[in-house]
């Protein structure tokens, strides 16, 4: 089966200092796809990249091209050519130079490179252009010379790092279309990197989603958008509202006070569930009729196409719903949401676990400080022991003197009535707190953990 | 409220005094004879002297030999100094510029003593010497400069359609460096024309050069001929660095 894959990746780690910026990758490439690595800056997308162009070593694992390990052979050896975010044309050579660059150093004759440069010239709609200085073209003409660039030497995979990044939106739109054009007539494997979901969304065949060193998810544009794995690849594809929902069985699932049927099977009964609902998959009206629940319209805005509105439901939960027609801010609406329509994720944890250790029959070490709470009696001082902290059971304060601990505000999600965030310690740790508070990424906080919410476990219980 | 173009009076003065005066009175010096009648006596006496020709021809010959010598020294030490993995402090950048907060006449003279203590012959070979010594870190700064400042994407580029370190190296960084090598040329070249300390000290006036005939002609109280060589210089310097910029706009030519 191997030799349908173009790449393998096989548990490719990279660290810098104590930051994993890659954590083991494992993935696989077929032949003529166009895959993009999405995710938020620093997810180590851009790594990735560089490591299968080869101007970074891995630490660990290795990267097989057509089944051969790569991971020794330098960048000029490897048949793979790169588009670089900022294209890095050669300023001292004109638009034909640039393009005959790989192929002067391969020593083709002259009347071969002349033919294969015109050829990629016109596939990129540059003809004409060969003599001008890569200083007189605009962003877009760059873009087109950097890729015909990379194309002219037929590499095996083309590699393009953020190519559209630096182009206004209408000029990253057709150029969109063009590379996906481009893309059908080479058959070349491209590998696109990212993090813009609908560019995602509009070039892919397969979409791998990464953040913070780990992949999240692999699928095709669809199925990442319409069944998300977990709340940061729901939250970072399209629009939605995560919510905390209760898996009652099979197909039935209770959110925002209210109970639904669902298509989705094997999650067991009574199990916490994260639920994500599309803003474009609520049927908002009028009336109560066909209605499984209510709500009444805070805002609307007009987004060209469609109308955004948010409305409170009844249980006091706010969803975002898309819709062609306007209702009125005031109004009350009928809702409802199909089953199909409801994608039910695992819950990637339900409570902070935090190794612990006992000082005296009241107080415990964890996180780098000492907190008091109720030690269990067949605990002794010394032993490791297992903290367990609900989301709601940790404070966090405006100003990080104030608390135990301090930390920043790493990552956050609105879960329809509160937020759920990821707090990142001063140590490094990781901490999940739900809050009623608003607060932005990067917001420095300091953190109290209420000594009763610390349940403590022995280590084999 | 006054006009702020005004600001820039004061150092209007100063330009017309201490620069636009002194070329105007070389000029005017240049084209008189010691009775202050309108001549091209001096122009005519230098072209026809073939004393004074040669020791022109010298001094642009050493000149140009000079900046060679930096060139192919300091291209490769601005290489290794802005490359992050052969040099990782900026301390070894300091020791380079630093013999630049040195007066060089000092130097000179301290190099001239040294060269008496190991008993060198003066000649042109230590003329050289104190050239390059001198004007070494002139060279480099600028070229040290454009390499720091090159995007390493370029390389990059190269490198990943399929240059080697060695083929980056040439077909990138050279020319992508030139103008760095260009300013430097302009530093080292033109000051070196007229150098006239470093000849004295460095060949006990063995070798004269024309820095060091117009000094003597000045000094001897020949001011008009002195200032008819000067004029000379200053023309040819003129032309060069002219024809300096002209290859600096070019430097995508990719020549060496």
């Amino acid at each position: 089966m191997a030799k349908d894959y173009i790449i393998d990746i096989q548990h490719l780690s990279k660290s810098y200092g104590d930051v994993k910026v890659l954590d083991d990758i494992n993935f696989y490439i077929r032949r003529g796809e166009f895959i993009t690595l999405l995710g938020p800056s620093g997810c180590g997308k851009t790594t990735l990249l560089r490591q299968i162009a080869g101007f970074i070593a891995p630490d660990e694992g290795r990267i097989l091209l057509e089944g051969k390990d790569i991971s020794g052979i330098p960048p000029y050896k490897r048949p793979l050519n790169t588009v670089f975010q900022r294209y890095a044309l050669f300023p001292h050579l004109d638009v034909f130079d640039n393009i005959a660059f790989g192929l002067k150093l391969q020593k083709l004759p002259a009347k071969e490179i002349e033919v294969r440069v015109k050829k990629m010239l016109k596939m990129v709609s540059m003809t004409d252009y060969e003599d001008r200085s890569v200083d007189s073209l605009s962003g877009g003409q760059q873009q087109r010379v950097a890729i015909a660039r990379a194309l002219v030497n037929y590499p095996k995979v083309l590699l393009l790092d953020e190519p559209l990044a630096a182009l206004d939106l209408k000029m990253r739109k057709d150029m969109q279309m063009e590379l996906k054009e481009i893309h059908r007539k080479m058959g070349i494997t491209f590998i696109y990197v990212t993090h813009d979901q609908e560019e995602a969304l509009t070039l892919s065949d397969t979409i791998v989603v990464l953040n913070e060193g780990r992949i999240q998810q692999i699928g095709t544009p669809t199925d990442i958008y319409n069944e998300p794995v977990n709340s940061f690849v729901a939250d970072f594809i399209g629009e939605s509202t995560i919510l905390n929902g209760t898996m009652i069985r099979d197909r039935r699932v209770e959110f925002m006070g209210h109970e639904f049927d669902c298509v989705d099977e094997g999650f067991g009964e009574n199990v916490p569930v994260d639920v994500v609902v599309r803003p474009e998959d609520v049927y908002i009206m009028n009336h109560q009729e066909g209605a499984q629940f209510s709500g009444v319209v805070q805002s609307c805005i007009f987004k060209g196409v469609h109308y955004e509105m948010f409305v409170e439901t009844d249980k006091g939960y706010e969803l975002m719903i898309q819709d062609y027609n306007a209702f009125e801010p005031g109004s009350t609406v009928g809702l409802l949401i199909r089953p199909s329509d409801i994608q039910v994720m695992h819950k990637e944890r339900t409570i902070n676990t935090i190794e612990a250790e006992v000082l005296d029959s009241h107080h415990v070490s964890m996180l780098g400080a000492e907190w008091e709470c109720e030690v269990p009696d067949d605990a002794a001082t010394g032993d490791t022991v297992i903290a367990e902290v609900p989301f709601d059971g940790i404070e966090l304060l405006d100003h990080q003197e104030d608390g135990k601990l301090a930390g920043e505000v790493h990552f956050l999600l609105y879960k329809g009535d509160h937020y759920h965030l990821t707090i990142l310690t001063d140590n490094g740790d990781r901490l999940w707190v739900d809050t009623d508070d608003i607060w932005d990424k990067g917001d420095l906080v300091g953190i109290d953990i209420r000594s009763e919410a610390i349940k403590l476990k022995l280590k084999n219980d | 409220m006054i006009k702020r173009s005004y600001w820039s009076l004061p150092y209007l003065i100063f330009m017309v005094v201490f620069v636009v005066l002194p070329l105007l009175l070389i000029v005017l010096y240049a084209f008189q004879d010691g009775h202050g009648h309108l001549t091209f006596a001096n122009i005519t006496r230098f072209f026809t002297d073939s004393d004074s020709l040669s020791t022109f021809a010298l001094s642009i010959e050493v000149a140009i030999e000079n900046t060679l010598i930096c060139i192919l020294l300091g291209y490769p030490a601005a290489w290794i100094l802005s490359n992050r993995k052969l040099n990782r402090s900026a301390v070894t950048v300091m020791l380079f510029i630093m013999p630049m907060w040195i007066n060089a006449l000092m130097r000179t003279l301290a190099t001239a003593e040294l060269f008496s203590m190991l008993g060198f012959t003066l000649g042109k070979g230590t003329l050289l010497f104190g050239m390059v010594y001198d004007y070494i870190p002139f060279m480099i700064y600028p070229i040290y400069n454009t390499l720091m400042k090159m995007d390493n994407s370029y390389a990059e580029a190269a490198e990943d359609l399929g240059a080697t370190p060695w083929k980056v190296f040439w077909k990138v960084t050279v020319p992508l460096s030139l103008p760095g090598v260009m300013s430097g040329v302009l530093m080292v070249f033109m000051p070196t024309v007229s150098t006239f300390a470093i000849s004295e000290f460095l060949t006990n006036n063995k070798i004269k050069l024309f820095g060091t005939i117009i000094q003597e002609n000045i000094n001897s109280s020949m001011w008009n001929y002195g200032a008819a060589l000067a004029f000379i210089m200053l023309f040819i310097i003129g032309i060069t660095s002219l024809f300096g910029e002209n290859k600096e706009t070019q430097a995508e030519g990719g020549l060496i």
